[in-house]
């Protein structure tokens, strides 16, 4: 009876971890599907005039797309200068000064809930603010959405790369006599600075790949533009109207646009966490030598 | 001292975290329904050893034994032996109390559930474990409260209720009372003496008044090296080995 | 003097830093959800709150806007897609912090990561021009065939199979949120201490066992909140559902019908609102939009914060 009894536990254990087990191919499978697809699709069509030719007119199977690519990058650089200072900013006070308030710890709990919030919120609200004022789409209103979008990343990543730092460095530079801006910069930002690069990178990643607040700020522009009071074009929303377009060509230099997006946002986020990765790697065998010296 | 039966017999054991070899060549027996106690500084190996004996080091990858354990006539580092049942006749009491989220009651009934035993039986059984572990008077009329409303001791001693109702064989100990306050302590030892009417105990102790109060049998560990093991009395007053010496009267560690 | 500049760089610091935390956490959100409140104003004035919230009409050429249709898409989608990943995403973590040997522990980690780190355009686009097709082909006329015996269950099924309608929508969002999903709950699952799981591996139990009993009820809140984050992140999804949705503002009666949700409206129609009353009835859709998620996340954080403290003693 008791053999009995095991034996059925033993096997409903392996049945329920042999789900479990399903359940992780059943991810995989999407994973290979959906990454198979974009590589498939999207590397067959990379061409060099993707790169340097800007598009031609709508059914005309030529052009490239030089102008969203340039496009999409100024967007980028512009929303990250904007957005990493003052994550930043924010992150070091909530960690140097804002740990032991409550007040601070009720902001910090918000800003992890921005992280979240749908980001088309951010595209409405630029919308208010810099188009209709200007009474036409523009570039710096999709700059902006996406700033906003990466401070509470940059912020929450910033104070929990600084809550690593040990406490018994904070002390020591006080116990010199260090003002606390000046133990700031000297040791925390110091021994933090590989992890607030991590999180300014995954940042990055994040808004590349955001659409939706670009749709009605940033809009799109079928020419090259540099000007950030014009609307501009973005490759998410280039991707997002070609894609819908009747047009194959334009399928396939949206599954190339695609393409290259991903390994953009892939190549940076693995280089992030390799970055992490080897920055503890470092600190341990650094330990460890001195653990062997002494 | 010859005409005690032997429960669990360890021969030449080697044990290895990763590459790190952590326990060196120990041989020991466990005899039946005493007290044996291991006693080290830290880091020797007496948790480490502990751990072996109901292979609770198979959770985790990367370990590796060397040697035998006889118990019940096998060897339970066998790759075919069964786990499950091994454990539940090798029971294990922590550091720290570890009581479930459930109630009181559930608690204990928790292994014999598994094993699924029902209606009055199960009741009986539960009943006599918080006997066994002196429990059921503080509890009998809160047995549905959840096991987190009871002081760190009472905690403690649930969880001896708990390993104890699926009776088992032996129990081990990993520290019990470190956590605890010293009357917790002295209920946890007197606990422990009153126990081994009917299981046999191995006890991890930093504390060796503990060891000397509770136990039969001492094994002194240093370094992953069993040193010495005796009986209690012998290794507390007058040891074969130096370094067994020099631990006890407290001249290191 | 130098002393004393020192002193005015500390006070400095401390108030220039505290501005951006405080703006950051406190006036950046407040503002968000103020300038939302503004813009929705004249459809507030016109609709109030319960009738927009009821009417389903949503017609620009007579202005006159309701946003049932979006609501009710919006819940279904992201209950569907819950629904759907919830399982998938527990069975992942139980699988990554219970069963697999640590080389595949990696693995697995960081392929659910990327999976996660994917610009959500991409999902839509292959839901779009690739998955639609097996769906409008294949699976949805096989369901369809599976479940016409059955009376409410057909009526679900009913209709002209598209690829572009509720079902697929779903099921693109649910593979988009199992990779977050997934991660929270193995992020919840690693807090148990393991000498809570040694307690009942102690006892004789199976690994199963020790799941069922110790290691979900432990992180029950965990698992609860980390459901409601991937709520949270379901409800304000664009992208995915834009391509896949159909646009059409109706409350579908199956699940083979096209649909739409607020976000898909807002990322159709903010560049074709030609007047102000259809614009800020898009404004006023954003701020249900952002009260909701932020409401649901709050609530998630509270209780993943829960557990935290629990194991973090």
């Amino acid at each position: 009876m008791e053999k009995v009894v095991l034996y059925r536990r033993k096997l409903i254990s392996k049945v329920m971890l042999f789900l479990s087990f399903i359940a992780a191919i059943y991810g995989l499978f999407w994973l290979f599907w959906i990454l198979g697809t974009l590589f498939l699709s999207g590397f067959k069509h990379l061409t060099l005039s993707l790169f340097i030719e800007d598009p031609g007119p709508p059914g005309i199977e030529e052009g490239g797309l030089r102008h969203a690519f340039i496009g999409h990058a100024i967007i980028t650089f512009i929303a990250s200068v904007i957005g990493v200072p003052i994550g930043i900013f924010s992150g070091i006070y909530y960690s140097e000064y804002g740990r032991d308030s409550k007040f601070f710890k009720v902001l910090r709990n918000i800003t992890d809930v921005m992280v979240s919030t749908p980001s088309i919120i951010m595209g409405a609200v630029m919308y208010a603010l810099l188009v209709v004022p200007f009474k036409h789409f523009n570039a710096l209103a999709g700059c902006l959405a996406l700033a906003m979008l990466m401070v509470p990343v940059i912020s929450k990543t910033t104070e929990e790369m600084l809550k690593l730092v040990p406490f018994t460095l904070r002390e020591a530079a006080y116990a010199l006599g260090a003002f606390k801006w000046q133990l700031i910069k000297d040791v925390v930002l110091r021994s933090a600075k590989i992890g607030i690069l991590t999180g300014v990178l995954l940042g990055m990643a994040r808004i590349s790949g955001e659409t939706a607040p670009l749709l009605f700020t940033a809009f799109n522009n079928h020419y090259l533009s540099f000007d950030v009071f014009k609307p501009m074009a973005s490759l998410t929303v280039t991707i997002f109207d070609y894609a819908m377009s009747p047009y194959e060509f334009w399928h396939n230099q949206a599954w190339a646009a695609s393409f290259c997006l991903a390994l953009f946002v892939l190549i940076l986020s693995i280089f992030a966490k390799t970055l992490v990765h080897s920055n503890f790697g470092w600190v341990k065998i650094f330990k460890r030598k001195k653990g062997q010296r002494n | 001292m010859e005409d005690k039966k032997v429960e669990i017999e360890v021969k030449n054991l080697n044990f290895y975290y990763g590459k790190d070899l952590a326990l060196k060549n120990i041989s020991m027996k466990v005899y039946h329904n005493k007290v044996t106690a291991l006693i080290g500084p830290s880091g020797c190996g007496k948790t480490t050893f502990l751990r072996c004996l109901n292979r609770m080091h198979d959770l985790y990858v990367g370990n590796r034994y060397e040697g035998e354990i006889i118990f019940e006539g096998k060897n339970i580092l066998d790759k075919n032996i069964d786990l499950i049942e091994l454990r539940s006749k090798i029971g294990m009491v922590f550091q720290k109390p570890t009581p479930f989220p459930m109630s009181i009651f559930d608690n204990v009934a928790y292994g014999l559930k598994l094993k699924e035993i029902k209606g009055s039986e199960l009741k009986d059984r539960v009943e006599a474990a918080l006997k066994d572990a002196a429990l059921w008077d503080e509890v009998k009329d809160r047995l549905k409260e959840s096991a987190f409303s009871l002081s760190g001791g009472q905690q403690q001693r649930l969880c001896i209720a708990r390993a104890i109702a699926v009776e088992p064989k032996v129990l081990l100990f990993d520290e019990p009372t470190s956590a605890l306050d010293p009357i917790s302590t002295a209920k946890i030892e007197d606990l422990i003496v009153e126990l081994k009417k009917k299981i046999t105990i191995v006890i991890v102790t930093h504390n060796m008044q503990q060891a000397a109060r509770t136990s039969d049998y001492t094994a002194f560990m240093y370094l992953g090296e069993l040193i010495e093991v005796g009986p209690t009395e012998k290794i507390f007053t007058n040891p074969d080995k130096k370094l067994t010496e020099d631990y006890i009267t407290g001249r290191f560690g | 003097m130098g002393k004393s500049f020192s002193y005015l760089i500390e006070i400095l610091t401390k108030y220039f830093l505290g501005f951006w935390a405080v703006f950051t956490g406190l006036l950046f959100p407040f503002v968000v959800f103020l300038i939302l409140l503004y813009e929705s104003k004249l459809a507030i004035q016109n609709f109030g709150l319960i009738n927009f919230l009821m009417s389903t009409k949503w017609d620009p050429v007579r202005e006159s806007f309701g946003a049932l249709p979006m609501i009710v898409g919006t819940l279904i989608s992201t209950f569907i897609a819950i629904l759907l990943a919830a399982p998938i995403s527990i069975g992942i973590a139980i699988f990554i912090t219970e069963l697999a040997p640590s080389w595949l522990k990696g693995i697995f980690t960081t392929a659910i990561e990327l999976l996660a780190a994917i610009p959500s355009i991409i999902y839509g686009m292959w839901g779009f021009l690739v998955f639609a097709k097996y769906m409008r082909e294949d699976i949805e006329p096989a369901l369809q065939k599976i479940f016409s015996p059955f009376p409410i269950l057909s009526q679900l099924f009913s209709g002209n199979p598209t690829g572009i309608d509720v079902l697929t929508t779903s099921v693109v969002l649910s593979i988009m949120i199992i990779p977050f999903m997934s991660s929270v709950v193995k992020d919840a699952f690693n807090l148990v201490p393991s000498v809570m799981k040694e307690s009942a591996y102690g006892l004789g139990a199976t690994k199963w066992e020790v799941v069922k009993d110790v290691v979900i009820p432990y992180t029950a809140s965990g698992i609860a909140g980390g459901l409601i984050l991937s709520t949270g992140r379901a409800l304000g999804e664009t992208m995915a559902v834009t391509f896949l949705a159909g646009n059409v503002p109706q409350i579908p009666k199956s699940l083979l019908e096209p649909f739409t949700t607020i976000t898909v409206a807002l990322a159709n129609q903010f560049t074709e609102a030609d007047t102000p009353l259809y614009l800020s009835s898009l404004f006023y859709l954003s701020l249900f939009l952002f009260v909701i998620s932020f409401g649901v996340l709050i609530l998630a954080k509270l209780m993943i914060l829960r557990i935290e403290k629990r194991w973090k003693k």
